[in-house]
């Protein structure tokens, strides 16, 4: 029988099994930030501990950061005094911190890939769930908690049980105006906010296969969404093109040596999976959620589901949701106002993300009726952007290019949306109050939210893309 | 360093009858600025207990007196989204020791493991049967028992086994925790780093 990537990559890991016990899972990069981490260091002190491996842990500074003016003191007293307790951490305990001010800052799952840190073959963690962003490099990377992290801290190694394996393939041609954002939506739409709980879960066919390493790791990002331990795609030629030259990428030897590794790493032919799901790219439309969890999408011209349409256990929380949203039983989403648009986070806030959104709205403005954040996901995003030349063509647009950071996203900063407010937003979650309290969100894929931006409504790209084709 | 013992409790029970409760609605992110573990307890379900002037909301069943007690009752798919531990730490703080759902997001159920808070997982009949007994009587007991693995509804003595990972019922019945343990493996480690 032959073996599953994610089993090639947890086995080479795999430090110590013993019968009724879980793995002790070797960790080759620890990714830290200054949320889940004071409470960890705490721990270790208590214990009189050092961190074990101080050099295979990576800081940086993103969830609380400010988007404007960052080079001024953080005007919020908790969320400065969090960020210098990282950077006090890290000076006691030897870790090397990205904060800010630093060439390298940024969102922590942007900031590894752009620096050759994450690879293939590679186990990552860090005190986030969207470390599942990572696996797109044909890597195992999960989410943990904090006690996790002072386990990390101290060990360099996790205990943890072996996941089950699941397949999604998706096949075939994607229309014009759909992209991977419009994939995981679609797939978490399929298969539900839990339907990959307990599963690490294998992206691969053909439609999967050509898209670039951006895209993979948007759809990696959301695996957490449906409730996957992790998500990865097997390592190819465009994973290496990407991580060759990378400021921490191995060289010379070491890089021929890995890439020789790395081309052993996919799922054998006759590789038993404990599910697989398989799914037309013809099928999917343009996605946006509806909802209160990232399941509740539909293609963008459908109507929001009626209410008798949901199992009837489910009734009471779907009445919750569109209560909450302010959203009609079977309502068309296609032409509702908006009053925001963020363009950013771990899912979304890449350089490709920024030149899409910028190749769309060259030459257009937005309406006077919304409200544009775009966010780039690091300072080497942002730094990037500016030598393109994006940020003029964002400000000409009235999308004012801001400074790195998880922002909007979750809000612990000062980006949050207004109670009551719809936006339509890249990132990945539409949780109550996640923007902010009693905030609506919307998800979307940057073209999706670019173009409602523009229109000042709930917008299908693809109208705008026929146009354009006309001229 | 050792977590709190859990071996039985018997109790009543805080029924939340709201499937997916994702752990931004446990404890959201604004509460997620403290640096130590303590006081997560006062902001639990912040944005459903409390209105913008931070009046509880009388329509939240933990700001109902009839309801209280030392068990957590959800639908399923408990505590999805963020991987924050804080919302263990919110719930535990607050005064429960177990949550008993049909079904549990990995994360939540790892961190809830390694705070002493118990995450129960029963079958959708089963939870089913407990929300009716609680609806029925506000004041009906539960009890959960983590050394035979059973949670049973006092009054009808209906009783359901649940599963829980050997190694982690043995952390959670004898207070020690996982670092204690890989720590323990410590030479296994460095062996194994200088065999790459």
């Amino acid at each position: 029988m032959g073996q599953t990537l994610f089993d090639k990559i947890w086995d080479a890991h795999v430090v110590s099994s013993a019968e009724g016990f879980p793995d002790i899972l070797y960790i080759d990069t620890h990714f830290i930030h200054e949320v889940t981490s004071p409470q960890a260091f705490d721990g270790l002190r208590k214990r009189g501990l050092p961190v074990f491996r101080p050099k295979q842990t990576v800081a940086t500074a993103d969830h609380n950061v400010p988007t404007w003016d960052q080079h001024l003191p953080i005007k919020e007293e908790l969320s400065r005094y969090q960020v210098d307790m990282l950077t006090k951490n890290c000076a006691e305990f030897g870790i090397e911190l990205y904060g800010l001010g630093h060439p390298f800052q940024g969102i922590v799952h942007v900031i590894g890939p752009e620096l050759g840190i994450t690879r293939p073959g590679c186990t990552y963690v860090c005190g986030d769930s969207h470390t599942s962003t990572h696996g797109a490099f044909g890597a195992i990377a999960f989410g943990i908690g904090t006690s996790q992290v002072e386990q990390v801290l101290a060990t360099q190694c996790l205990l943890q049980s072996r996941p089950k394996r699941m397949k999604i393939e998706v096949n075939g041609q994607l229309q014009k105006g759909v992209g991977a954002k419009d994939i995981i939506l679609y797939i978490i739409s399929k298969i539900s906010a839990a339907g990959g709980t307990g599963y690490a879960v294998e992206y691969a066919g053909d439609t999967i296969r050509s898209l670039s390493m951006e895209g993979r790791m948007t759809i990696c990002n959301m695996s957490i969404e449906m409730g996957a331990r992790c998500g990865l795609i097997a390592p190819d030629e465009t994973t290496i093109n990407y991580v060759k030259g990378r400021e921490f990428a191995p060289k010379g030897e070491a890089w021929d040596k890995a890439v020789a590794y790395w081309q052993t790493l996919y799922s054998d032919e006759d590789a038993d999976f404990d599910k697989v799901l398989s799914f037309d790219a013809a099928d999917i439309e343009p996605m946006i959620t509806y909802g209160t969890n990232p399941g509740m999408g539909i293609g963008v011209t459908q109507n929001v589901p009626a209410t008798t349409d949901v199992e009837k256990a489910e009734q009471p929380s779907y009445t919750k949701a569109l209560n909450y949203m302010g959203i009609h039983d079977a309502e068309p989403l296609l032409g509702k106002p908006v009053d925001y648009v963020f363009i950013g986070s771990c899912t979304n806030s890449r350089i490709e993300d920024l030149r899409q959104v910028a190749e769309f709205v060259k030459g257009k403005h937005k309406a006077d009726n919304v409200t544009v954040w775009v966010v780039p996901g690091s300072k080497q995003v942002q730094e990037q952007a500016i030598r393109e030349g994006l940020d003029k063509i964002f400000e000409a647009a009235g999308f004012p290019l801001r400074e790195p950071g998880c922002s909007a996203c979750l809000g612990m900063n000062e980006d949050k949306i207004p109670a009551g407010k719809y936006c339509v937003s890249t990132s990945n979650r539409n949780f109550e109050g996640r923007q902010g309290p009693n905030s609506r969100t919307f998800l979307a894929s940057p073209l999706t939210a670019a173009a409602s931006a523009i229109t000042g409504v709930v917008t299908d790209i693809r109208q705008f893309l026929k146009e354009e084709e006309l001229v | 360093m050792s977590t709190k013992i859990f071996k039985h409790i018997q109790s009543t029970v805080v029924p939340v009858n709201i499937e997916n409760i994702d752990t931004d609605q446990i404890i959201p992110a604004r509460f997620l600025k403290a640096t130590t573990r303590d006081g997560f307890g006062n902001n639990l379900f912040r944005d459903w207990r409390f209105d913008e002037n931070d009046n509880p909301k009388r329509d939240f069943i933990l700001n109902d007196p009839l309801y209280s007690g030392k068990i957590l009752l959800a639908a399923k798919n408990f505590g999805c989204g963020s991987s924050r531990e804080h919302a263990a730490w919110a719930i535990a703080d607050y005064g429960f020791d177990a949550v008993v759902s049909s079904f549990f997001a990995d994360i939540f159920k790892g961190n809830a493991l390694n705070n002493g808070l118990l995450p129960v997982q029963v079958s959708d009949g089963f939870l089913a049967k407990l929300f009716a007994a609680v609806e029925a009587d506000p004041h009906a007991q539960v009890e959960i028992d983590l050394v035979d693995q059973f949670i049973k509804i006092s009054a009808t003595g209906e009783m359901e086994n649940f599963e829980i990972n050997p190694y982690k019922k043995a952390c959670m019945t004898n207070g020690y925790d996982d670092i204690d343990y890989v720590l323990s493996k410590k030479e296994l480690i460095e062996e194994f780093e200088s065999n790459r």
